[in-house]
Parts: structure tokens; sequence; C-alpha cells
């Protein structure tokens, strides 16, 4: 049985950054899926009671809850000799990664779930301005680079790794475009060139299943995608 | 060649009272920069926090480190490797990572509000935060700091709010004392440290700030 765990639901991209990052360390892990029609399971309201919020890793049973903490974590326990490290060593390069993923997080990501959720057309097209001015950053971080780790990827390109295949469905299910190819031609690229990664391909959820998931929830309660 | 060590502050900001302790407890010499971030920020400021122009902005030997708790980790990652903030033990460094995301993501947004609302909106957000301190009290348990017996990154992460105290229970009407004695008590251990006596300013300080600020804002 494996001693590493991931409390996951099946659509969410704060889910699948954590699986990666598994992977990429090449350890072994069993999902433990949550049934949101059941309401919140008794193991994840005890394993992260402060938030209650997937994912949350389990190690040997000790719970470790939000995922770019999870994601720092399993770097620093299994680290060194072939170890694939996902944050570089210097602490100018670390605390550059740090800054981008929390930006990518905070302006691009919760900025294109504000955009697609936006009802009226004035609000939604204000949001996706600010997205775009978003993702223009975003963009000057991948030129001329193949991932934003550089040759391999790493923790940025985990962090912002729902861009692929999330955000496709975030415009079509909110009526809007993001990610112009002739505008964002190098984060274009990285795009392609990240979900055609094994590992990384072998995560993504059904496309269908998530275009059923996020219609519900922006229909619902639009807060977090 | 010795270290150019800048940083670009705000006095009242509890996320520059983070970069300053930090710098402080490892005898960093650092040039501290006051910002009028209400008027006009400095053409330094601006260039090297382009993408929010915020403070804190730590500037070492011309490179710049943005927001507060990545600057505290930077800090803590190149200098005084003797005394860590952070714990060695990888679940414990988590523990300390997720509590530091915790004061930010739910303590100082609702400390905030409560101190520039009034009516439901006070009361509301006065609620979250008391609420959110008594957590922040059950995790510190009986322990002298968040991760045990070193102050450490949780510690410098929350300690710049006891300089709102006083403003808080003034405004929103409330005792730190009585919501959550424990803490009150881990605070004042805690202003017992140079770095952080040095580093927080004058509670009626803040609060004749935080005064002028809301007469400010309901003039407009």
């Amino acid at each position: 049985m494996a001693k590493l765990k991931i409390i996951v639901s099946a659509t969410s991209l704060f889910c699948v950054r954590i699986e990666w990052a598994l992977k990429l360390k090449g350890l072994e892990y069993e999902l433990i899926f949550e049934d949101w029609s059941k309401g919140k399971s008794e193991l994840l309201l005890k394993s992260n009671p402060a938030h209650k919020k997937i994912p949350v890793l389990l190690d040997d049973g000790v719970a470790i809850a939000e995922s770019k903490v999870i994601l720092e974590y399993i770097d620093e326990k299994w680290k060194g000799g072939d170890l694939y490290p996902l944050l570089p060593q210097d602490p100018c390069e670390r605390a550059q990664a740090r800054f981008w993923a929390q930006f990518a997080d905070d302006k691009c990501l919760f900025g294109t779930w504000g955009a697609c959720c936006a009802e009226d057309a004035l609000e939604k097209e204000k949001a996706v301005e600010a997205a775009l001015e978003s993702f223009t950053y975003l963009e000057k971080q991948i030129e001329g680079k193949k991932f934003f780790a550089g040759d391999k990827i790493g923790y940025l390109d985990l962090v912002v790794g729902w861009i692929p295949h999330w955000l496709g469905i975030l415009e079509e299910i909110g009526g809007m475009k993001i990610l112009d190819a002739e505008r964002f031609p190098s984060l274009h690229e990285w795009a392609q060139n990240f979900v055609e990664i094994p590992l990384i391909k072998e995560c993504l959820p059904p496309r269908d299943k998530l275009v059923n998931r996020l219609s519900l929830v922006r229909s619902s309660a639009p807060n977090k995608p | 060649m010795a270290d150019e060590v800048i940083l670009l502050d705000f006095w009242p900001s509890p996320f520059g009272m983070r970069a300053r302790i930090v710098l402080r407890e490892k005898g960093v010499n650092f040039d501290r920069r006051e910002e009028e971030l209400l008027s006009n920020k400095s053409p330094l400021l601006l260039e090297t926090n382009p993408v929010h122009k915020k403070i804190p902005t730590l500037v070492h030997n011309g490179n710049p480190v943005c927001e507060s708790l990545i600057i505290v980790q930077y800090i803590d990652e190149t200098w005084g490797p003797e005394s860590p903030l952070l714990p060695s033990d990888p679940h414990e460094r988590a523990r300390a990572r997720f509590w530091a995301d915790y004061v930010d993501k739910k303590i100082i947004p609702a400390a905030r509000t409560t101190w520039g609302s009034t009516g439901d909106a006070q009361e509301a957000a006065k609620k979250e935060y008391i609420e959110g301190l008594k957590v922040l009290e059950g995790e510190l348990g009986d322990k002298a700091y968040f991760g045990g017996d070193r102050f450490g990154y949780v510690d410098v992460s929350l300690i710049p709010l006891y300089s709102w105290f006083y403003a808080l229970e003034t405004l929103a009407n409330f005792s730190h004392e009585e919501e959550c004695p424990k803490l009150v008590g881990w605070a004042k251990c805690c202003m017992q440290r140079e770095s952080v006596a040095k580093s927080l300013p004058d509670q009626h300080k803040v609060y004749d700030f935080m005064l002028e600020f809301r007469k400010k804002r309901q003039a407009k």
C-alpha cells in the first residue's frame, strides 16, 4: 500500500501539480478522490481543518496542504543525487520562481477565472484586459526559453501547467479569448511542448469531464476553478 | 566587496516589518528607504518592482526581491545559515510555510477590513479576524514560539500585526487580551527581541495613521 496519498478531485488543476511533482521524483502514490456530490469527506476535514480544501498530501499519515507548499515539501524531502530538482539552488533564482508562481496564481489564474465568470459585458471586457496584461508578464518570462525552468521543466512550469489544458476550456465556457498565439507566441509554444511530455499528459483529466465540472462551478459559486 | 542591501519600505506596513525583523535577526546592514506610497512612489521602486509597485522590495546588490514572505525566505537562505528561521525538517518547513500563508490569506485581509471599514462590514471582518487568531492560538498551543523553542518564520509573519492591536481594538471595540490571551503572551515575548522591538512602530502612531487614512477616504 502506498505511503504517499493525495486527497484530490478528478478535475482540479491544483491537484494535478502534485501528481506531476511526485512523478518527476519517481515516487509512487495513491489518489483518494473527493465526491463533491456527498460533501467534503471526514478525511479531508480532518487533514485540512483550516481551509477544508484539496489537494492534501498525506505522507505516512502526516498531512500537508496548499499546493505550492506541497510542491516545496516534495522538493525538499526528496532531493540530491539523481532526484529531479523542482526549484533552482540559487537563492535569487528561487525567489524569482516563487514570485512568478505567486503572480501566475493570483493574477493569471484568478484573473482568467474572474473573466470567465463575469456575466456583464463591460465587466468581462475589463477582466479580460486585466488578464491579458498578466499574461504579457508571463510571456516575457518564457521568451527565449523552452520551459520556465530552462531546458527542462521545473516548479514554475508545474504551477502554470494548467494553461495548456484548462485555459481553452475556461475561454470556451466564458466566451472570451486570452491565449492568442499571435499575441503570446512563446507562451503558446511552451504550452504545446509542456503538454506533450508523457508524465504531464497522462495526468490530464478528460476534456468532457472538465467542461462539465467547470461549467457547474461557474454557474453555482464562482470562486475557485 | 560589501553587500549593498536596500529595503524599500513603508513604516506601518506589516509586510515591511517582516523584512526589517529578519534583516536585523541576521545582523545585515541595510539602507531602509521610506516610500511615499500614498502620493509619490520613487523611481527605484517603480524600476525594481514594476509588476506590483509595492513595498517591501529588497534590492540586494542591484537585484530586486519582491513579496514579503519571498523576501524573508531569500534573506534566510542568503545570510546567517547558523541561525535559520525555517527549521531543517521538511515537514516542519511545510507546516511553517502553511501557517505563514494562512496569516497572509486569512488574518491580514480581515485585519485590514476591520480597521478600514465601519458597520456591518467591520463586524463581519472583525469576526473573521478573531476566529482566525483563535485558530492560530490553537496552533501555537503551549509552545513559546510557533516553531517550538526558537523564534522563526511563522512568528515573523504574524508579529507585525501586534503593532496594529491598539488601533484594531479601539476602532472595532474588542480586546485581544480577552479573545486570545495566549497569543498576546506570545506577542509580548516576541517584543523582547531587539529585532522585533526595533522594527515595529508605536501602536498609537499606527492608530493615528489609520484614523487619518479613514478620514481622508470618507472625505472623498
